[in-house]
């Protein structure tokens, strides 16, 4: 048993999962009448992939994790986790929603416990519950309550809620949409260092095309709704990335462009 | 610029309260109390001054009584720096004690002294004192029975209610079968099924404990349906995408969150609970407070109804207070989220 515990705390790079979404339409009624909203589209992510969702607002990112989250069935298509039928949600695929969504009657600590009582593993891995909150830095905040918190705070522990079951593939949705500026660009930093470290599979839906490029392998680019996938763009630069990587603004240029902006922007 | 002019004005405001007259200030510190003081040595005094229009066994007692009290305001009000926290509690409740004396001292005169009001219907407080220290054997088994019939009825109608909600707000299928018996029979109020259960239950007191848990179990019921019903969507998401199984689903999503809506149904069961209890202790059983004030209206004994009035409030709001106590303790979440 210790030994056991011991040889996977030294493996431990939980290495990510490989994610196939193969060919998914989806479809959601309203008021009798059909809204297509994801139109046969197909990513196959590799193991430890961090892969960023552009595309116009209401085109069906959130929907596409959902669907990979297993939280709904997709209309058409499949989808799969190493090899394996994804069919409902499991904890190995966790989601950071755009909202924290903490629950307000549970402490820090406890929120970030979640999965593991859900699990029914939390009284044997408490430590693991400290753990992530000191990898967000929010140790000292164990008792408080989510109304005690800022936003930025709160968006945190949701990120450590979410990291304290190492997922094998992190489904972010907009996690950093409501942060300023600022927070936003440490916790994007954070984000890459946690990534490089645990070695999960990522992905992330942004609004934020400069965002995508400084923190993934590989930018997915989706039209209009219903989504197609429009571009499938490979990110070929070192971490840490510096913004102003000529680069990075030259791809910027061409994302925006498929995005419908024109290229003075 | 602006910092500096304020703190100017906070530097000439300091010295100026501290010239002002210590008697202006030990009068606003201590008025209030040495007027308590002075209300309930009125109301001894009215006590001891006149004879009593009638035959009252307490009178001499409660005048001594008033100014014990009388005292105990004056040197709790004068020694407050030395009695720390109960010379505080003191001094908040200086003012409703000036107005207690001061009704006290009206009433024993427009009663006891010169008959103002009608004697019958309008006891003095000494006949009310009377009935506490002469009655107190049946008054205290009328508690007793009380409380037992309450709590017995309160506690299955809540359980009940509650578990019923729970159902409602999670399974389809038994809010299909229940929901209608309960839009249907939910709305009549408890009372009106007085006679029928007292026919039909082998007890009175079976019956009055069923009449009870049925006024608490039906709004216990539809706040806490409404309350699982109205948890977001948002929260069973998360819980599902870390693991979660059906059963935490419920007990720790959403009945912690239904939970505040638990409470306004609990408020409300109590309150229409206690209007059966009194009810079926008239009607049906024979015992309790409702008896007791049955019983006295019998025998015309007015002061045995005001006492026993008394009693029945102590302890309706010390329910209400002990439940609010409760809902602070499992709801400090709330605190700061929505204003109490
Ligand atoms: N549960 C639902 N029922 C009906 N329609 C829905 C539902 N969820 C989403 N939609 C519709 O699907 C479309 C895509 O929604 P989705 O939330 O996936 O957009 P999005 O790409 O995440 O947008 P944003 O970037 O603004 O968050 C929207 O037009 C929305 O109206
Ligand atoms: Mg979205």
């Amino acid at each position: 048993m210790v030994a056991t515990a011991l040889t996977k705390a030294l493996t431990h790079p939980a290495a990510g999962a490989a994610l196939d979404i193969e060919q998914i339409s989806h479809a959601f009624d309203i008021d009798g009448a059909e809204l297509p909203v994801l139109s046969d589209v197909s990513i196959s992510v590799e193991p430890g992939e961090f892969v960023a969702l552009l595309g116009p607002s209401g085109c069906g990112k959130s929907t596409l994790l959902r669907l990979v989250a297993g939280l709904d069935k997709p209309k058409a298509g499949r989808l799969r986790e190493d090899e394996e039928r994804i069919r409902r949600p499991h904890p190995s695929r966790v989601v950071v929603f755009q909202d924290p969504t903490l629950f307000p009657w549970r402490s820090v600590w406890d929120n970030v416990a979640l999965g593991l009582e859900a699990q029914g593993i939390l009284r044997s891995q408490r430590q693991r519950v400290d753990d992530a909150l000191d990898l967000v830095g929010l140790s000292s905040f164990r008792n408080a309550y989510p109304h005690q918190l800022s936003g930025g705070m709160a968006q945190r522990v949701a990120l450590a809620r979410a990291l304290v079951n190492d997922p094998k593939i992190l489904i972010l949705d907009e996690p950093l949409g409501k942060l300023d500026s600022l927070t936003r660009i440490t916790m994007q930093a954070e984000l890459v260092s946690l990534w490089q470290r645990k070695g999960f599979t990522t992905l992330l839906v942004t609004h934020d095309a400069e965002e995508a490029l400084v923190l993934a392998n590989r930018v997915v680019v989706f039209s209009e709704r219903p989504a197609r996938v429009k571009a499938d763009i490979r990110v070929d630069r070192p971490y840490p990335r510096h913004r102003g990587d000529p680069y990075l603004a030259d791809l910027r240029r061409q994302i925006l462009g498929l995005l419908g902006l024109d290229a003075t922007w | 610029m602006s910092t500096y002019s304020l703190s100017d004005g906070l530097a000439s405001g300091a010295p100026r309260t501290s010239r002002a007259p210590l008697l202006a200030t030990w009068i606003r510190e201590s008025g209030v109390g040495v007027l308590a003081s002075i209300a309930w040595i009125a109301f001894g005094l009215s006590c001891l001054w006149w004879e009593d229009v009638g035959d009252w066994s307490r009178t001499h007692s409660l005048g001594i009584a008033a100014f014990i009290i009388a005292a105990i305001a004056l040197f709790g009000t004068v020694g407050a720096d030395y009695l720390g926290s109960a010379g505080q509690a003191l001094h908040k409740r200086a003012p409703w004690l000036v107005a207690l004396g001061a009704f006290l001292t009206v009433w024993e005169v427009a009663t006891a002294k010169f008959a103002w009001l009608p004697l019958p219907f309008f006891p003095p407080p000494q006949s009310i004192i009377e009935v506490y220290t002469d009655d107190l054997p049946k008054l205290l088994d009328s508690v007793f029975a009380s409380v037992k019939l309450q709590l017995g009825g309160y506690l299955i109608g809540a359980t009940i209610g509650f578990l019923t909600g729970v159902s409602i707000g999670w399974s389809r299928a038994v809010g299909y079968w229940v929901h209608p018996v309960l839009r249907f029979i939910g709305p009549l109020p408890a009372t009106a099924w007085l006679p029928i259960a007292f026919f039909t239950f082998p007890s009175s007191w079976s019956a009055s404990t069923f009449l009870i848990a049925l006024a608490t179990g039906f709004p216990v019921t539809v706040l806490t349906w409404s309350g699982v019903a109205s948890v977001s969507n948002a929260y069973y998401d998360v819980a599902r995408t870390l693991g979660a199984k059906p059963s935490f689903l419920v007990l720790k999503v959403a009945i912690p969150a239904a939970l505040p809506h638990v409470f306004v149904g609990l408020f409300m069961g109590l309150g229409s609970s206690f209007a059966v209890l009194v009810v079926a202790e008239m009607i049906g059983v024979k015992a309790g407070l409702g008896w007791y004030l049955q019983w006295a209206q019998g025998w015309a004994a007015y002061a045995n109804m005001y006492a026993a009035l008394i009693v029945m409030s102590l302890l309706c709001s010390g329910a209400i207070t002990l439940l609010f106590s409760i809902r602070d303790r499992l709801l400090v979440w709330q605190k700061g989220t929505v204003k109490w």
